[in-house]
């Protein structure tokens, strides 16, 4: 494994990812899903909406560090509210 | 009256014969030439690789005048030449039989049930048909370099599986939609446990469905160059790379450059004719 | 077809799980742990943090080479799809010639990347290269390795060659599902050919027409072999694409670093945008497509 090169924040990233994936797993099968029509007029269940989530994430990280430059864990506080925008709206 | 009222007739009649014939040229002269556009640049690689490179560099002629089989003899004889093609072949056929192996079962899941998640990992699949080879080729280095599978036919395989195995899944759970679920449940209620109903039954069903995907599986794994390119060196080389040196020290050999071509073109060729109906199906990933 | 919820289904689908999982999930996440690491070789890393991904981000290159990708992605959509439609009306609908121009057509797809661009490199050449000698002959200054216009063209005629059938094979497969009883009632209201098209043809073409775009968007965007055999990227950096600056970057130059902020940045786009088509196809699916 010495050629993948971990590290701790990235172990810590994954680790986190993995935890949203089983956390979201279990709720799908205690509380099962329904889909929903929100803002974007598409069909979306709670996954789809975790998805949505993430990947927006990632963009607002990158448009911070290439825009702002500094104090990115404040790109992570956006990421909060677009989250919550999303399981919310969408 | 009679003739007053057949004139009109047979005028319509022939406007709109002539029109179909003229419509039905139009039709030809654009597929001829469509068709002309694809096959000309082939039959210049042809033509290449039957002339010497005097003749090449020297003379610029359409077709060989003087016609020779060296370039190809060059390539069948010498073994640093024509394994290239045996270790293409090795890794391909490799790497459709894991596919089809991996993906026929699934295939049958994503076509006849539900279960949780499925629609993710059936987007997953997808993604990764998409990702560019580009960003995986320096990783799939590192990681088969370091459990020593570096240069060996299966470490192409196994990386060619990255796109495969989504594309195997996706064509075969397409041709499994069209099979009535009733023949299924009948089997079941006769007493067929999963897998013999499998084997016997179902697969019978959808035996040219796994042909294109076979097909599909080996095309796309014998086209790819960067990943094979870059995890192998000599023992697993493919024709692909192979071709680079042709470039020697008193310029390029134009005629073996082009004989090598001509013959990474002849499998797809052979087959391509059992599969016609279906390639755009295989193409579209199963969903025309 | 009516599915039953099965959660045994996973162990089907488990074969295929793992092995993707190898051979996809390993290699990104070793993408990922490079991205925030310097390295001298070695296998010694340094901790860079979020360095490599800003650098990116206000290097010139990348958005020099998204940029060019961008252009060659749209531009050849923009030929390759109209075309390809056009191909698929003419095409004989069905017979020997239909068979016989589906297996003519399909022969350039099946050849092996790297062919296709040496078949272009050797056919543009203005000493023994068809396309270019009549070029030459004809008096117009053609030289794909010193002109960026006719680099730019080349790449352009060799992808437009290489995959404009697969667009008119999509599209015809579309067009062979119209029942017949359609053109019948558009020819009782004497509609014109345009209308037939416009209101027949193209909303039954709809959903293989979207496939087709995808499949061209995707494979155009990450299109490395045919324009490196052909330009190598150049004349200078003028048809240097993504997917070949990578390879320049990471293989080349072995910058780790650098390479693997690069590739999650392409990766993430790559993933926004199947996963937008992902959701338009699925719809169009739901409306009965």
């Amino acid at each position: 494994m010495d050629w993948m090169a971990w590290t701790g924040p990235t172990a810590i990233f994954f680790a986190v990812i993995a935890t949203l994936l089983i956390i979201f797993t279990v709720l799908a099968i205690k509380f099962p899903e329904t889909p929903r029509t929100g803002i974007l007029r598409i069909e979306t269940t709670r996954g789809d909406r975790l998805f949505i989530t993430l990947l927006g994430s990632a963009f607002i990280n990158l448009a911070w560090l290439g825009i702002i430059g500094t104090a990115q864990p404040w790109a992570l506080a956006v990421c909060l509210i677009y989250a919550a925008a999303v399981f919310r709206w969408v | 009256m009679t003739d007053a009222a057949t004139i009109p007739g047979n005028m319509t009649a022939d406007g709109s014969n002539a029109r179909k014939r003229f419509k039905v040229n139009t039709s030809a002269i654009v597929m001829g030439l469509y068709l002309l556009f694809l096959l000309l640049p082939i039959y210049w690689l042809l033509n290449m690789s039957l002339k010497t490179n005097t003749e090449i560099l020297n003379d610029f002629t359409l077709w060989p005048r003087d016609l020779t089989f060296a370039n190809y003899a060059t390539i069948l004889t010498d073994a640093s030449w024509y394994m290239g093609y045996v270790n293409s072949l090795i890794y391909v056929t490799m790497n459709t039989v894991i596919s089809l192996a991996v993906a026929l079962p699934a295939a049958y899941a994503f076509s006849r049930y539900h279960f949780l998640g499925d629609k993710h990992l059936f987007f997953w699949l997808l993604t990764n048909r998409m990702a560019p080879p580009a960003v995986f080729a320096l990783p799939f280095f590192q990681l088969y370099s370091s459990v020593g599978l570096f240069d060996t036919h299966i470490a192409v395989a196994l990386a060619h599986c990255l796109f495969n195995v989504p594309l195997a899944v996706w064509i075969l759970e397409g041709f499994m939609r069209g099979v009535p679920k009733e023949i299924d449940e009948t089997a079941y209620i006769d007493g067929y446990s999963f897998g013999t109903f499998f084997v016997k039954i179902f697969t019978p069903l959808i035996a040219s469905g796994i042909g294109v995907a076979a097909f599909f599986c080996f095309m796309f794994s014998w086209v790819e160059l960067l990943l094979s390119r870059t995890l192998t060196t000599v023992d697993a080389k493919p024709i692909a790379a192979i071709m680079t040196r042709t470039q020697g020290a008193s310029g390029i050999d134009w005629g073996v450059l082009a004989a090598a071509g001509i013959l990474t073109i002849v499998p797809g060729a052979l087959v391509i004719y059992f599969v016609r109906n279906y390639i755009a199906k295989g193409f579209a990933l199963g969903r025309v | 077809m009516e599915k039953t919820v099965n959660q045994k289904a996973w162990f089907l689908v488990l074969p295929v799980l793992l092995l993707v999982a190898f051979s996809a999930v390993i290699p990104l996440m070793t993408v990922v742990n490079y991205s925030v690491q310097d390295t001298f070789g070695n296998n010694q890393f340094f901790w860079a943090g979020l360095e490599w991904f800003k650098e990116m981000l206000e290097s010139d290159r990348m958005w020099d080479a998204l940029g060019r990708q961008l252009m060659f992605s749209g531009i050849i959509l923009a030929i390759e799809i109209p075309l390809g439609i056009f191909v698929a009306l003419n095409m004989p609908k069905s017979g020997f010639w239909s068979s016989f121009c589906l297996v003519l057509m399909s022969l350039p797809l099946l050849i092996p990347w790297n062919v296709v661009g040496t078949i272009w490199q050797i056919f543009g050449r203005v000493d023994i290269g068809l396309l270019g000698y009549t070029l030459d002959a004809l008096g117009i200054n053609y030289n794909y390795t010193q002109d960026i216009l006719a680099a730019w063209i080349t790449i352009i005629v060799m992808d437009v060659w290489h995959w404009t059938s697969l667009v008119a094979l999509l599209a015809f497969a579309g067009l062979k599902s119209i029942p017949d009883a359609y053109y019948q009632a558009a020819k009782i209201d004497q509609a014109s050919r345009w209308k037939v098209f416009r209101f027949i043809e193209l909303p039954k073409m709809m959903g293989v027409l979207m496939i087709a775009i995808l499949l061209r968007f995707m494979d155009s965007f990450m299109i490395y072999t045919e324009p490196f055999v052909v330009t190598g990227g150049g004349p200078g950096n003028a048809t240097t694409l993504l997917s070949i600056d990578l390879v320049k970057m990471a293989l080349g130059q072995f910058d780790l670093g650098p390479a693997a902020a690069f590739s999650l940045m392409y990766f993430l786009v790559i993933l926004l945008v199947s996963w937008v088509f992902y959701t338009v196809m699925t719809n169009l699916d739901k409306k009965g497509m």
